[in-house]
């Protein structure tokens, strides 16, 4: 997993409540046996105005130029700002992916639906909760200021401002650790490789046959 | 020591470490593998630069999305043929034994396994398939997981966990004629409910279980994730010794004595304590057919669809309007009296041997019924195939006018060709009878694979202990 420790990134506004995962990753996409490659397919039937299969070239559909992720000014945005229940609907890792994939690495929203909140750490995402004012007043500057960033430093937990201001935001201490240090779960369980072998070896003991 | 639980034995024996809230990193003995929940797992650990940790632990085919007609003109769809060729292509690159399609010993990912002797008392067993819960037959603790933890397994040998509740579940007597392990574990599911055995691992125990084959007690774990629990178990016994003997990976020579002598350990001591007991009487359970979309929607053969109605209230009441609907049933139809137009005879919960010979004993002679359009019988691998053909089983199936297929997962979740069309009606050994699980509108009945051959005959159910 990637880690994640300070970023100042561009933030693209995407001004709905309770996007689904559904609408993050369509279903069509879910046959793909790769967990990469989903960014040209987040948000598909609203990016494109064509209806998206998997395998396509995006590069040369049709896209949908009032989709906010379109527009030149937000081009190249790492930081989503969304409004409440981002990401409800199924427990599909596939929304995460599509997320990350695309170039995103903080989220921002009022709430988040349970599960993919869980699933954007382990997928190198930092979902940030922030108070619904708070996101509004982002919401206003981001879109009056063409190139709109936010300092996001995770260590510290704050998010600075433009303008001088500075949020301080929530994060567990464990997801925050494996975060900072870019380990998903297999990377934490790699710290125990002693623990592992050493039970290996008893247990090829007790157990030969097991490892004939 | 205190009293312990067959499932603590297999638990304690796993633990590498415990944290202080009890999440444990549990070693896994034995990873299946298939094509559908694989390719990222794969895919990650190439990203991350890592190699499985140990590949002889690992056993691989493709099943879900495998052709079981023509075996030699390949796979039409692009997107399933690419999906087995991935997993062909990763296992060749990381060494990792893969029966293909084609060799005799594909099938089933948990017909297969057995099959082989891979999975043995006292091994901890993962598969990116719930279903994997059939391992437990043989004193197992098989676990069902989703494709971050493939990954992880694969990179680490370990699975977190988190050790769940026991469940004792007790059946005595002797099974009446024409019931099976599968009318066992309807009815079990049928008076417990879907969600009853949630945070459970489940033991079956009782004279009953022991009196079961290894192919009934695999059918009982099969269905054990029906009925909420992530695993089902039952002791090992000479039953298990004599079915693992003599197969390609099963323990040899001084080996195979050192195994049995701690298999035989494998059960739980007299007076272990468990979170909750469930008794059944074997005498009782009547053949099953489950009536709904849910397999807790069961009846006896010998009963009726519900009447909403009488439901215990009124959310039960809404689920079985929304279930007879879907399935086009009136209320206090006799079951007998349900026509039915497909049967599927296979899958990991009815796909071995025995099933094959208790449909065929049933089909021997007879014709399929005229209103049934199509009667399937899929072996659940390439052996239980050939050991059909030997003992002249696919040649009773076909001079009934059933259709005799290659082996794989097929109409049990319809991914590849064999489906129900919309409103068509089926009797099925599998063990999923969901909306749209055999097919877009298609209507599942769930049965025990001599109540489907002998549903195929009669055109309807019928209560094969009458036969
Ligand atoms: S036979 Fe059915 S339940 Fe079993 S592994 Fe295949 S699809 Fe899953």
């Amino acid at each position: 997993m990637r880690k994640f420790t300070l970023l100042d990134g561009l933030v693209v506004p995407l001004d709905r409540a309770n996007v689904d995962t559904d609408a993050i990753i369509p279903k069509q996409f879910l046959k793909s046996i790769k967990r990469s490659g989903f960014g040209p397919n987040a948000f598909d039937e609203w990016r494109y105005l064509d209806h998206g299969e998997p395998g396509q070239d995006c590069s040369k559909r049709p896209s949908n130029p009032d989709f906010v992720l379109n527009q030149s000014r937000y081009q190249g945005a790492q930081v989503l700002l969304a409004r409440e229940n981002f990401g409800c609907g199924s427990s599909r890792e596939h929304a995460p992916w599509a997320l990350e994939d695309y170039g995103f690495r903080v989220i921002i929203a009022p709430s988040f639906a349970d599960i993919f909140f869980n699933n954007c750490f382990k997928n190198g995402l930092l979902p940030i909760k922030l108070d619904a004012d708070k996101v509004d007043a982002l919401f206003k500057a981001v879109e009056s200021n063409v190139g709109y960033k936010l300092k996001v430093d995770l260590e510290q937990q704050t998010i600075a401002l433009p303008d001088g201001t500075a949020y301080k935001f929530d994060v567990d201490a464990h997801r925050k650790h494996c975060l900072l240090n870019g380990l998903d779960d297999i990377g934490l369980t790699l710290e125990h490789v002693g623990d592992i072998k050493a039970f290996e070896a008893k247990h090829r003991g007790a157990q030969p046959w097991l490892y004939a | 020591m205190s009293a312990q639980t067959l499932y603590d034995k297999l638990w304690n024996s796993h633990v590498v470490r415990q944290e202080a809230d009890g999440t444990a990193l549990i070693y896994i003995d034995r990873q299946l593998v298939h094509e559908v929940t694989s390719p990222q797992a794969f895919e990650g650990l190439k990203l991350a630069h890592r190699k499985p940790w140990r590949t002889a632990s690992m056993l691989a085919t493709p099943d879900h999305n495998v052709p079981t007609k023509n075996l030699g003109g390949g796979i039409k769809d692009p997107i399933s043929r690419l999906q087995v060729e991935t997993l062909d292509a990763n296992c060749a690159e990381f060494g990792i034994v893969e029966f293909k399609r084609g060799d005799a010993r594909q099938g089933v990912v948990h017909v297969m396994g057995p099959e082989q002797g891979a999975t043995l008392p006292g091994m901890t067993v993962v598969c990116g398939d719930s279903h994997t819960s059939t391992h437990g037959a043989f004193a197992a603790l098989a676990h069902g997981i989703g494709t971050s933890e493939v990954e992880h397994v694969m990179a680490t040998q370990c699975l977190v966990a988190k050790k769940s509740k026991a469940m004792l579940i007790k059946v005595e007597g002797v099974l009446g004629r024409g019931v099976t392990a599968k009318d066992i574990a309807l009815a079990v599911i049928g008076r417990m409910g879907t969600a009853g055995g949630t945070g459970y691992a489940i033991e079956f125990a009782g004279s009953a279980i022991r009196g079961l084959s290894m192919e009934g007690r695999m059918t009982l774990c099969n269905m054990a994730i029906e009925a909420g629990a992530r695993a089902g178990m039952i002791a090992a016994d000479d039953t298990t010794f004599a079915y693992i003997k003599g197969r390609p990976y099963a323990p040899q020579g001084d080996n195979w004595d050192k195994a049995v002598a701690y298999w035989k350990t494998l059960h739980s001591d007299e007076g272990a304590a468990f979170d909750a007991v469930v008794e059944l009487d074997a005498t009782i359970i009547r053949p099953q057919v489950t009536w709904g979309t849910s397999p807790e929607m069961v009846t006896d053969i010998d009963g009726s669809v519900p009447d909403p109605a009488s439901a215990p209230d009124a959310v039960k009441r809404g689920d079985w309007e929304r279930a007879l609907a879907y399935m086009g049933l009136t209320a206090n139809t006799p079951m007998t009296e349900i026509k039915i137009d497909k049967v599927f005879i296979g899958s990991c919960t009815n796909g071995r041997i025995e099933d094959m010979r208790a449909a065929a004993a049933v089909a021997k002679g007879k014709k399929v019924a005229a209103n049934v359009k199509l009667a399937m019988v899929v072996p659940g691998s390439g052996l239980v195939k050939a050991q059909a053909e030997q003992e002249g089983l696919d040649k009773i199936f076909v001079e009934a006018g059933f259709e005799w297929r290659d082996p794989g997962c097929s109409m049990c979740l319809a991914m590849n060709d064999d489906r129900l069309e919309p409103g068509e009606r089926c009797a099925s050994t599998s063990n999923r009878n969901f909306e749209g699980r055999q097919g877009q509108g298609g209507r599942t009945h769930l049965v025990s694979p001599e109540m489907a051959a002998a549903a195929a005959i009669a055109g309807h159910f019928v209560d094969v202990s009458k036969l």
